[in-house]
């Protein structure tokens, strides 16, 4: 309790010393842990989410850019595929669901999404959760201009039954690029915490035989969501074998997990980078406690002499100052959750306005274990250096008379 | 036995230059359980460096020094930190406050590292100098007479046997240090401490039945005492 007490009021003595430092392991662990969270968070939500598919087909060209665009609506189409090609995948025996989807348009920077009614009435986007409307909505009807729109856009973008819009040519919003065919809103998507979410969902001959749509490519889809029959891994294997080594006009990305993980290999450095700059900061942080304490030996000569003289160990003093150390981390790592938090909430908002993806703050991870435990062992080390200077402080040359 | 016995105690420094200085020559000294007596001497003689080798915080070079039957050259460091946490208060002539910690943290403090934190016997002690409401002030909130029976009550604190007391007076004026005496003999005698006090205020003593001139004690030349 004495030992408490000491270490309480030096800190509180050196009030602006002890914040500032606590900030920096604040500022370290906060760092530390939300790379850490969001990093390994992210990448097991990206690579499994798959809206409930396995696989896509695409025309000829890169496997992530498929996916990106199909799964994530994130990205360009990589090129259109034959609507025939849809139906031979359709009707392939290991193929349990097959859902035509159309890009290249837009609502104000938010994507249109041509498909059929099966990607809302077929599709569990995860295990025994399937696309559900808010009250007073209805999906589309296929041979109308009608939109289901996702949570996050009809938020975003006030949208509800009954509103019209006009979409807008591309993925990139253009003001000039307005299509002249009015959509009318009949629904709007329960949140699903997918990409589905910022997404304006519509007939799939909409995007197809929208004005000033190439007629060449009227019959054309950008991809093919697919659903392998349960077992059938190997089917998967077959159809990469087809499609992509036998093939040459077709791209089939297979499992959509694995693509993703491509994607997080390829921005791994990044991820580096961004721990590099936290164990620096909480190396910073370490030599700010260590300098903080060792700066305010001198005046605490005194103090230190006046306790051994009340019979406090050696021992005792240099535990205090370890104690104290450890404890300015403690604090630090307090303040460091609380930085994590808005650190995520921020970061997760913004996967989210981009993606569509939920991520989830108060999610455990063993980050939350490691960071702390190591800090305040970082702090209690950089302790030692004062506390050795404390052990050797000499009483009866620290108690003369300050005249 | 008596409570502190002091033989052939012998302390020397080396200046700056490195010579040698004998500060301190005592043969012989001692002070019985529960008795009062007061060391005078001038400033430099080697008083507080005295006090400091009975309190256990310097090492003698030769001699012997008991202290309730416990000698201290058999003693670790940690051993007689124990026994000055146990068995010795002591008063300085700048108090020697905690500046961070209120008058009742500051006793409370005098007792931790000995028989133990009882903060009904530090409000007692407190109370006992005219400090009841003042327990939660700082040191820089009081006058230096009351800062100085702060110091008197952490001394008794951990009910020692032996009080130190160096130059208590020394930063009052007559009347307080008049009545400053006197709380320290009274709270030394009700609470069974021996007090042995160091002064070279002939006023301060004067308040003592039994004065000892600590030139006459400390036998080293009158030209290394000066020093």
């Amino acid at each position: 309790m004495t030992a408490w007490l000491i270490v309480f009021k030096s800190l509180r003595q050196h009030a602006l010393s002890t914040v500032i430092t606590a900030f920096s392991v604040a500022l370290a662990g906060g760092l530390l842990m939300s790379v850490w969270s969001i990093q390994e968070q992210s990448e097991a939500t990206f690579t499994g989410a798959n809206a409930g598919f396995d696989a896509v087909l695409g025309a000829r060209g890169s496997k992530l850019q498929l996916v990106l665009n199909a799964i994530f609506n994130l990205e360009s189409s990589p090129g259109n595929l034959a609507w025939s090609d849809f139906l031979d995948i359709q009707k392939n025996p290991d193929v349990e669901l097959a859902v035509p989807i159309a890009v290249g348009d837009n609502y104000r920077g938010y994507r249109l999404v041509g498909t059929t009614p099966d990607f809302f009435e077929k599709t569990e986007y995860a295990p025994s959760s399937k696309f559900a409307l808010l009250p007073s909505g209805n999906w589309f009807d296929p041979a109308r201009r009608e939109a289901v729109v996702g949570n996050f856009v009809a938020r975003k973008m006030n949208l509800k039954p009954g509103d019209t819009f006009h979409p807008f040519h591309g993925l990139i919003f253009d003001e000039k690029k307005q299509h002249s065919e009015t959509y009318v809103v009949v629904g709007v998507l329960k949140p699903s915490n997918t990409p589905a979410d910022r997404v304006i969902w519509i007939p799939l001959e909409g995007i197809q035989k929208m004005s000033g749509h190439d007629p060449k490519a009227a019959n054309d889809v950008s991809a093919v969501l697919v659903k392998l029959k349960a077992g059938s891994a190997l089917a998967g294997f077959q159809m990469d074998l087809m499609y992509n080594r036998q093939g040459n006009r077709l791209t089939f990305a297979w499992p959509i997990g694995t693509v993703m993980a491509e994607l997080f290999d390829k921005i791994g450095w990044f991820d580096q980078v961004l721990a590099l700059v936290s164990y620096l900061v909480a190396i910073v942080a370490t030599a700010s406690i260590l300098a903080g304490i060792y700066n305010s030996m001198n005046e605490r000569r005194r103090e230190i002499a006046i306790l051994r003289m009340l019979g406090a160990r050696r021992a005792t003093i240099f535990a205090c100052i370890l104690l104290e150390a450890a404890s300015i981390s403690a604090l630090g790592m307090l303040i460091g959750f609380t930085i994590y938090g808005v650190i995520f909430v921020v970061v997760a908002g913004i996967i989210r306005a981009q993606t569509g993806v939920v991520l989830d703050p108060s999610k455990f991870n063993v980050v939350m274990l490691w960071a702390p435990a190591s800090l305040i062992t970082l702090g209690a080390l950089a302790g030692i250096i004062p506390a050795v200077k404390a052990y050797r402080t000499d009483v009866a040359q620290n108690l003369a008379p300050i005249s | 036995m008596s409570l502190l016995e002091i033989s052939q105690l012998k302390k020397t420094f080396v200046d700056p230059e490195g010579f040698y200085h004998e500060v301190i020559n005592v043969k012989q000294f001692s002070l019985d359980d529960r008795t009062q007596v007061a060391l005078q001497g001038e400033s430099g003689s080697g008083k507080t460096t005295f006090l400091h080798l009975i309190a256990g915080i310097l090492r003698p070079d030769a001699g012997s020094i008991t202290i309730a039957g416990k000698a201290m050259s058999g003693l670790s460091e940690p051993q007689r930190d124990r026994l000055r946490a146990t068995t010795i208060g002591y008063i300085f002539q700048t108090f020697n406050l905690l500046q961070g910690y209120t008058c009742l943290e500051n006793v409370l403090l005098g007792m931790s590292f000995g028989p133990g934190i009882d903060k009904a016997f530090a409000e007692t002690l407190l109370k006992r100098v005219g400090l009841d409401d003042r327990m939660k002030h700082y040191p820089r909130q009081l006058s230096i007479g009351q800062q100085q029976r702060v110091a008197v009550a952490r001394a008794l604190a951990n009910k020692p046997q032996l009080v130190l007391a160096d130059e208590p007076t020394g930063n009052l004026d007559h009347k307080n240090a008049r009545k400053s005496v006197t709380l320290v003999r009274e709270a030394c005698r009700e609470n069974g401490a021996a007090l042995l006090l160091v002064s070279h205020d002939r006023e301060t003593l004067s308040q003592f039945e039994k004065v000892r001139e600590f030139e006459h004690l400390n036998q080293v030349s009158q030209e290394e005492a000066n020093l």
